[in-house]
């Protein structure tokens, strides 16, 4: 029975569980702590939690100054302030001078759910991507996102981790030889017509699709970008070639996000067709999780219908 | 250092900048020349500072949150012999790393790379906040420009400053009274400046930011402060030491003429030269 948990909760018991081995880890947070899940690492280790208030450019910032001192800042807020209010903080006081600082956004993407468009951020992705040097990572489940913290613990330099506030089921912890590496893909089923390139919430959604055209006889490739920079271009190649045909799906504007960079890359090294799922250049809206995503065509079904819009164009 | 080698180091200081800005044919000298006295204060007398191991993790450290100063940090940085003195001809050109603004990864004794206003103040809490946490005593010094403070975000770095009890950070404000567009009190008035920061939580120190020893005594002053951290009100000259960039917005950031390059090399070259025969 595969484990059913949202990647903050992971994210937050994670950060616990580690916080020994790291004695460098700091943790800032601005006012959300129950939400991103910061509160149990406040509560373990106050000493290296900070409150920064109601002011995400200052906690960047300050995330920032911690680096230059050797810490190894984690800065939450979620998506929309953590990457939105706070990007030119993070562009400049964190990316351009290299500094070791993850910016964490929870509450991406349109699951936010009620809380409605001004807090549902589907242009995070795309603003981390286009810093130099980032390193931007997107978690399918709580199995990969526990993977996603301790690599980067590991990893020297600027990172953006997006997660979600949905309790998601699994669908690596049950897969035979998952291995994570930052900016590698993982192959979550094989297919020979068409891949689906997914990131976040959205690889469960694909496999589902996967498993109904199966039933028709349609052999879907499902491939697992938790790591949208660096882009994994040699699992992307491998699956142009063979499949000839793309399908990315992602909880994210189809703008600049994992769409974007699955375009940029195939058209300049393995030219095939790449019908890009998502949140297509709107605004999300208010209502429960689940029915804000079918309203979008977030779900299985809306890969299903662009499966057979690449299939089309592949002909 | 004593008094009057303090007053030398910053004239050769402003000779530099200026040189700096006009070799490049762009830069900063207004608030640059402002600041030149409390950078020299801070880099030859207050500031633990050692240009051969200039990563030293026990160093102060100094954050210039008005970045586009980098005239008078690099001046003093190459004067205090992080880098050479020649170094300060190749001030924003494509041949080298001294970039516009300041660096920390190419140019040695730079602590933040800084220059989007209102972060680099941000950036001084995160040290004294890592200072505190690994029970070091070195001590975070920052210089804000009084047209900077309209940033945001200074105000809430001064909230969690304070919050934090961060007597190992001293803030600066250069108040020159003038940005861009002209006065600070027509563009955005800021004062009462001192109610505003002791109401912050801060402990605020008035002083006059070309008087070295005034200065020497604020910065001391500011060490003794214990729970809380220290903003020194620095009343400055826009332009400081040639006499038609004072009090000139103008000269915010416009690179002087061969003429006036030359006028200004000779009144400081003439300020020097009176500290020699005093």
């Amino acid at each position: 029975m595969a484990e059913k948990i949202a990647t903050r909760a992971a994210y937050g018991e994670t950060l616990v569980a580690l916080a020994d081995q790291y004695p460098q880890l700091v943790v800032l947070d601005a006012d959300l702590s129950g939400s991103t899940m910061t509160k149990d690492f406040a509560k373990a280790h106050p000493e290296r939690f900070y409150n920064m208030g109601i002011a995400e450019a200052n906690m960047v910032g300050v995330a920032a100054g911690l680096a230059a001192c050797g810490k190894k800042p984690f800065a939450n807020s979620f998506a929309m302030f953590a990457a939105g209010r706070a990007f030119e903080q993070v562009r400049n006081s964190v990316a351009y001078p290299g500094l070791n600082v993850t910016v964490v956004g929870s509450h991406g993407g349109l699951s936010v759910g009620e809380d409605g468009a001004t807090h549902q951020c589907c242009e995070d992705i795309a603003i981390m991507r286009a810093i130099p040097g980032m390193t931007v990572v997107n978690p399918c489940d709580g199995n990969e996102m526990r993977a996603a913290v301790k690599a980067l613990l590991d990893h020297d330099g600027p990172a953006y981790l997006r997660m979600c506030r949905l309790a998601v089921e699994s669908v690596t912890d049950e897969l035979p030889g998952y291995q994570f590496e930052l900016g590698k893909g993982v192959t979550i089923r094989e297919g020979s017509d068409v891949t689906v390139a997914a990131t976040g919430l959205m690889v469960q959604a694909a496999v589902k699709a996967a498993e109904a055209l199966a039933a028709e006889g349609i052999s879907v490739r499902v491939l697992d970008f938790h790591t949208i920079k660096p882009l994994d271009g040699a699992l992307l190649e491998k699956a142009a070639r063979e499949t000839g045909a793309i399908v990315t799906a992602e909880e994210h504007s189809v703008i600049g996000g994992l769409g974007g960079a699955v375009a940029e890359y195939v058209s300049e090294h393995c030219p095939v067709p790449v019908v890009r799922h998502g949140v297509q250049d709107q605004f999300g809206r208010s209502g429960k999780a689940q029915e804000v995503l079918d309203a979008y065509g977030l779900n299985a079904a809306g890969v299903v219908e662009a499966v057979r819009k690449a299939l089309a164009l592949k002909k | 250092m004593d008094i009057k080698t303090l007053a030398r180091t910053a004239a050769n200081g402003r000779l530099l900048a200026l040189e700096a800005v006009h070799t490049a044919a762009s830069g900063h000298p207004g608030g640059s020349l402002s600041a030149m006295d409390i950078l020299t204060v801070l880099y030859f007398n207050t500031m633990k500072v050692d240009p051969a191991n200039p990563k030293d993790p026990d160093r102060d450290r100094f954050v210039l949150s008005k970045g586009h100063c980098t005239p008078a940090l690099y001046s003093v940085l190459a004067l205090k012999g992080f880098f050479p003195v020649e170094d300060i001809k190749l001030f924003r050109s494509i041949h080298a790393h001294y970039s516009g603004h300041p660096d920390m990864n190419n140019v040695p004794g730079v602590d933040m790379s800084t220059g989007s206003l209102g972060q680099g103040v941000s950036a001084a809490v995160g040290m004294a906040l890592a200072g505190k946490l690994d029970k070091k005593d070195y001590r975070v010094y920052t210089d804000l420009g009084d047209g900077e403070i309209e940033e945001g975000q200074t105000w809430e770095a001064v909230m969690a400053a304070a919050k934090y009890h961060l007597d190992n950070l001293c803030a600066i404000v250069d108040v020159n009274g003038l940005q861009i567009d002209g006065n600070t009190s027509d563009v955005m008035p800021s004062e009462p400046l001192d109610a505003k920061y002791e109401a912050f939580g801060w402990n605020v120190i008035h002083v006059d930011g070309h008087d070295y020893a005034a200065l020497i005594a604020a910065f001391e002053q500011a060490a003794a402060c214990k729970g809380k951290p220290t903003m020194l009100l620095a009343r400055t000259v826009k332009g400081k030491g040639i006499s038609y960039m004072e009090n000139n917005a103008g000269w915010h950031g416009k690179a002087p003429s061969d003429e006036q390059y030359e006028q200004g090399k000779k009144e400081l070259e003439a300020v020097l030269a009176g500290l020699e025969v005093e």
